[in-house]
């Protein structure tokens, strides 16, 4: 074996290695966000249930905490007072928050994990998921 | 029903979704949406809601099981999500403006048309295309992954990318649209047209949905749709389901994958041609 191709192989080694620790990245993102979250949304529950032991025994509550237009939290404010406060629910809406950014920031990660691995072709194109992702988020918020 | 005994039982039915939904690459929806309504009398709003939190829990709980034993292609992910996401946003701006009665018709014949294609495949194993793939090779989407049911490493081609992303562009639309799970489309778009094996297109389709929900969850929670009482167990019981469903897919043989997604795609077809017919 040549020196040169020593060296190549070397590179493919290394550039295999490297696509190794952005998946064991990505995997690490995922998991932390599903933890965090479980943990809330979990503690929120058994908050809501704490606070309120007839959720036990009482059928009517369960119509009014589900029936259509009941007070559900839909502002970030709305979620940020109410955790501030200790409420269960919202406890638990802001673990659901956390789960559903948690896609945006993988894709965020995957980014800077392409950068490190000089991979500009893959940068190139997870920027434009970004990009993509951010402006459905901002036409949603226009379209309410 | 007390609140208690919802949360127990919407436990369940979403633990289910998640271990289904997590090996076929499916969000859970079509599980999650018929128990919170028929079964548990949830107003369709908020299942609508739990759905789509139930889809990013299917795709994150499962997915950091799939990218780290490299059952999920991450080049091929992120590639197709291009499509997916200027599909999602194609099918917000069509909407309302385009009559979903057709779409129902065209979709559920699709569907019905590749759960046949699939089945025919059941018998074939594993002959992958020799054809030339110009994109596959300059994106380097080749890869391989270890088969536990094989007891061996499985080197595959991928192959016809562009129609690949033209179909995921069709599966981004509909999800937009229809406000179906668009896996039921990426599965076989990966296993028919590009050459994937099945396991690996399940796995990579359970970590593309993630992406395509969270495009469209803002909308629902700021319209208020998503009530945490409704969604909470729903996302515990899929989280769990999923993280153990993850780790049996490795373990399935990929006959066994493509049976139960076939079965599965045969009912969703039938309930959209139903809808179809309906209106």
């Amino acid at each position: 074996m040549s020196s040169e191709e020593r060296a190549a192989a070397l590179d493919m080694e290394s550039d295999d290695r490297l696509g190794r620790r952005v998946e064991l990245i990505i995997s690490r993102v995922l998991r932390t966000g599903v933890m965090a979250s479980l943990v809330l949304i979990v503690v929120g529950t058994l908050l809501t249930f704490l606070h309120h032991p007839g959720y036990a025994s009482s059928p009517s509550d369960l119509a009014r905490l589900t029936q259509p237009g009941a007070a559900v939290p839909h502002t970030l404010r709305g979620v940020a007072t109410g955790v501030l406060a200790l409420r269960g629910q919202s406890i638990v809406a802001a673990g659901l928050l956390l789960l559903m950014l948690t896609p945006v920031i993988r894709v965020a990660v995957s980014i800077v994990a392409f950068m490190v691995q000089r991979d500009r072709v893959y940068v190139a194109i997870t920027s434009v998921v970004l990009l993509l992702l951010l402006l459905s988020f901002a036409l949603g918020r226009s379209a309410v | 029903m007390t609140p208690l005994a919802f949360v127990l039982w919407a436990l369940l039915a979403s633990f289910l979704a998640g271990l289904i939904g997590s090996l076929l690459g499916l969000g859970g929806g079509i599980i999650i949406i018929p128990a919170l309504t028929l079964w548990l009398h949830i107003d369709i709003r908020y299942a609508i809601g739990a759905s789509i939190v139930s889809v990013i829990a299917t795709s994150s709980g499962a997915a950091a099981t799939y990218v780290r034993e490299r059952l999920a292609n991450l080049r091929v992910a992120m590639v197709l999500e291009l499509a997916t996401t200027t599909g999602a946003l194609s099918g917000a701006f069509l909407a309302g403006r385009i009559a979903t009665r057709w779409l129902y018709f065209i979709f559920g014949a699709v569907m019905a048309y590749s759960s046949i294609m699939m089945f025919r495949k059941m018998g074939g194993g594993s002959s992958r295309s020799r054809r030339p793939a110009p994109w596959a090779d300059r994106l380097r989407l080749h890869s391989s992954y270890y088969d536990e049911a094989l007891g061996k490493e499985i080197a595959y081609r991928v192959v016809s990318t562009r129609i690949g992303l033209g179909l995921m562009y069709v599966a981004g639309i509909v999800s937009g649209l229809l406000g179906i799970g668009s896996g039921v489309l990426k599965v076989p778009a990966m296993d028919l047209a590009m050459g994937l094996p099945v396991k690996v297109s399940t796995a990579t389709s359970n970590f593309m949905i993630g992406v395509t929900a969270a495009a469209s969850a803002g909308i629902y929670f700021s319209r208020g749709d998503i009530d945490p009482f409704v969604a909470a167990p729903v996302a515990v019981g899929v989280l769990l389901g999923a993280a153990i469903g993850s780790r049996w897919l490795s373990r399935l043989r990929g006959s066994t994958v493509r049976g139960i997604f076939v079965v599965v795609l045969l009912w969703v077809a039938a309930q959209m041609l139903l809808r179809g017919i309906r209106g």
